[in-house]
């Protein structure tokens, strides 16, 4: 019996939460009656995984930085998968009262366009997706920076220490070989590592670079034993475009210097650990965010870039990192800002022994994979300015793809 | 020496049947239990109100009424796998290969809709659909089946390599099929023409999936409890040797039943491509078909139970995610609440079993 009455008295306990949960969460419906002038502004955020991966927590910290340095109330959703949950996610954040939705990962963009045609008050924000610029769905935004630019310091970086290890007798000039592990084999991760090398040969011109896949974006094994397959293979340092911890600390184990991504590897990786590019999404999550307090549109597609701020370098490692690193990587972040230097130069690479003077790339992506946008004029292949997401590409010589 | 000493402080003996009244008091102070050991956790380790968070795990299923569809919607896509083991289950038969038996139906499902388009009408991709990804999953727990009625082959370890397989072959058909290139992502398929997208019923896009699945869960409960079938899968399940001196072909059963398995299977991979995501990946199936496992068990292989038991594992993991985002705190919290709760019901099954017999003496002196 008493059971009974202690399951009864629990019972009235729920429902008088839930019943006082209810009356609370009417009442901002109320506010909107007096309202300001300005949109306020309320962020959902839609996570593929949580902060363990090292792409979600750039982007974890960005959106709480951004909403606390504003003073918009937030919410986050971690561990939506690329699916029907996506939208879900959305949805559930808009019932919430978001009116700002930001979601993080490539597979989330066709859940998200979905959500956007269905709820054309709410202002939708995708991180690396490449539709918005010809969906035509007017509040559906795309996102990136010109990370390549920051893969290219960090390239730099890595020559350095080459160079280093050259000048003290550890490798000779032909065994500079630097090893990258990378995601996909497709334009975001290819961008990515031919900035990257072009940065090594920048200062080092004998260096050479071997590429291989994980094919998945968060495999700790799988970028560990790609990094055991490169050093195996003789590679002197890696760097890699994953998000997991898996590679850098086989490095450490290996000794092995790497120049990693997404944010420092300091604290777990002190001797190898070299210096990391990260993009920065706070300024573009705060851009969006005063754009709809004031009533302005948001372009369809957006880049940042090192003078916006999105494309960071951490803190360099002096214990790994080559003496005169950071006077050096101020040099070329300037040469950089100022135009004088561009990554793509086309006379820097070439491609089965020829320079390339042009160069179709598949801008507009509507599912045809038909390249339809020259995009190499002046000199130098113009990535990222048709549209904000990567198209580079080109498999240019000196980089072996040893998966193929 | 002294004979109370020798005795032990309790020993545990076997219950004979219990009263209904008495299970039921077992179970609901066993969930009494978990509520309070995870207010305790909570408390403790996170500093956050215990009844906030109660509160909030509700809401995560029922706090508005799109939150309530998409609460059906997952008890019916783990039930379909759960109710696609439990036939298996019953004749002991352990079909740990319902994740990948489903990820082959959806994979058979994406397949119609990407290379039919265009070149069947609409409702002929939709049946061919239909067809081809239940035969899919049939066949992907057929081969186990036949080796397990053959050659005894372990159809536990079997069905569970058979998984990976099933994974590896849809990661494979990600990169053949991606777009864009390079990606490894499928995407929406036919996101313009829309063909293959099975029927919205009202403006609903879940409740076909529930229909299906509710009546899936009758007929299930009628062939297992009612006809020929059920029964024979009973008795191989209670002993092979005497449903052999009884006439029944063992290995007939086994064959059948590991078909019926993967063809429900091959149903829940057809939903989930079909009907909900209009996607392949490889993560589609999100580990219903282990969690499916528990599903079963718990409901000891019934039917119309395992919709309440479906119930809690996904109210329990809904909340999970409710609390990560209201209180910022990781997902993983969520899981360590629902493993509490899940640990004491299923040990309040000990208690419906045994009961502890304590020491004469320990209980004079109370």
């Amino acid at each position: 019996m008493k059971k009974i009455i202690a399951l009864l008295l629990a019972l009235a306990l729920c429902v008088g939460l839930v019943a006082c949960n209810k009356t609370s969460s009417d009442e901002p419906a109320d506010e909107p009656a007096n309202e300001p002038a300005t949109t306020t502004v309320k962020a959902g955020f839609i996570f593929l995984h949580d902060e363990n991966s090292t792409y979600d927590l750039n982007f974890i910290n960005a959106a709480k930085e951004a909403c606390e340095k504003l003073g918009v109330e937030y919410l986050l959703k971690t561990g939506i998968p690329e699916g029907q949950e996506c939208y879900d996610a959305a949805a559930e954040l808009i019932d919430e009262g978001c009116n700002f939705i930001f979601a993080d990962s490539f597979g989330h963009e066709p859940f998200l366009l979905q959500a956007a045609k269905e709820f054309p008050d709410v202002q939708f924000f995708h991180a690396t997706g490449t539709q918005a610029h010809t969906a035509g769905v007017s509040n559906y935004h795309n996102g990136f920076a010109s990370i390549y630019e920051g893969r290219f310091l960090g390239g730099v970086a890595a020559g350095l220490k080459l160079n280093e290890m050259i000048a003290n007798g550890e490798i000779t000039e032909d065994q500079a070989k630097v090893g990258y592990i990378g995601a996909f084999p497709y334009a975001e991760v290819k961008s990515g590592y031919t900035s990257f090398f072009l940065g090594v040969r920048y200062v080092c011109p004998s260096a050479t670079m071997e590429v291989t896949f994980t094919n998945s974006w968060y495999d700790p094994t799988l970028e560990k034993e790609g990094a055991t397959k490169l050093i195996s293979r003789g590679c002197v340092l890696i760097s890699e475009h994953a998000d997991s911890m898996g590679a850098p600390t086989e490095c450490e184990a290996n000794n092995v210097p790497f120049v990693f991504y997404n944010g420092s590897a300091a604290d777990a990786c002190p001797n190898t650990f070299i210096v990391a590019s990260r993009i920065d999404w706070a300024p573009y999550m705060e851009y969006a965010m005063e754009c709809m307090k004031n009533g302005e549109t948001v372009p369809a597609d957006w880049t940042g870039t090192i003078a916006t701020g999105s494309v960071k370098l951490t803190e360099i490692n002096e214990a790994a990192a080559a003496a005169g690193t950071e006077e050096k990587l101020a040099e070329v972040k300037a040469l950089l800002e100022s135009g004088a230097l561009k990554v793509f130069d086309t006379t820097t690479f070439t491609v089965n022994g020829e320079t390339l003077t042009e160069y179709l790339a598949d801008v507009d992506d509507m599912g045809d994979f038909v390249p339809e946008t020259n995009v190499i004029a002046d000199g130098f292949f113009h990535e990222s300015e048709y549209r904000s997401a990567p198209y580079f590409d080109i498999d240019i010589d000196g980089i072996t793809n040893i998966d193929a | 020496m002294n004979n109370n000493q020798r005795t032990p402080l309790f020993h545990i003996s076997k219950r004979s049947a219990l009263p209904w009244y008495s299970a039921w008091a077992i179970r609901g102070s066993a969930i009494l239990l978990a509520l309070l050991l995870c207010g305790i956790i909570t408390s403790l380790v996170t500093g956050e109100n215990p009844f906030q968070i109660y509160v909030a795990i509700f809401n995560g299923s029922f706090g508005t009424i799109r939150k309530f569809w998409v609460l059906l919607q997952n008890i019916a896509m783990l039930l379909c796998v759960s109710l696609a083991v439990t036939p298996a289950f019953r004749m002991r038969c352990w079909n740990l290969g319902a994740e990948g038996q489903s990820l082959i139906g959806g994979l058979a499902a994406a397949a119609c809709m990407i290379l039919l388009a265009n070149k069947l009408p609409n409702w002929a991709v939709i049946v061919c659909m239909i067809v081809f990804s239940i035969l899919a999953g049939a066949a992907w727990a057929a081969i186990p089946a036949i080796f397990k009625a053959r050659w005894n082959t372990n159809e536990t370890l079997f069905t569970l390599m058979m998984n990976y397989v099933a994974t590896q072959l849809v990661a494979y058909y990600c990169v053949v099929w991606e777009s864009p290139k390079g990606s490894g992502n499928i995407g929406i398929i036919n996101p313009n023409t829309q063909i293959g997208w099975f029927p919205t019923i009202g403006n609903q896009k879940y409740l076909l999936n529930i229909l299906i699945v509710a009546v899936l869960c009758v007929v299930m409960y009628i062939y297992l409890n009612y006809s020929k079938h059920g029964y024979e899968i009973s008795v191989v399940g209670e002993s092979e040797r005497t449903a052999r001196y009884v006439g029944i072909k063992v290995d007939r059963v086994i064959v059948r039943t590991m078909l019926l398995s993967g063809a429900v299977c091959g149903l829940a991979g057809l939903l989930l491509v079909g009907s909900t995501n209009h996607t392949l990946t490889p993560t589609i199936v999100d580990g219903r078909g282990f969690t499916a496992v528990m599903v079963s068990w718990l409901a000891k292989f019934n039917p119309i139970w395992m919709i309440l038991t479906s119930f809690l594992l996904v109210f329990l993991g809904r909340g999970a995610s409710e609390i990560a985002t209201n209180f910022g705190l990781n997902r993983s919290f969520g899981d360590i609440l629902t493993g509490v709760i899940l640990f004491c019901i299923i040990g309040s099954e000990f208690f419906l079993n045994y009961k502890i017999n304590f020491r004469k003496s320990a209980e004079k002196e109370d």
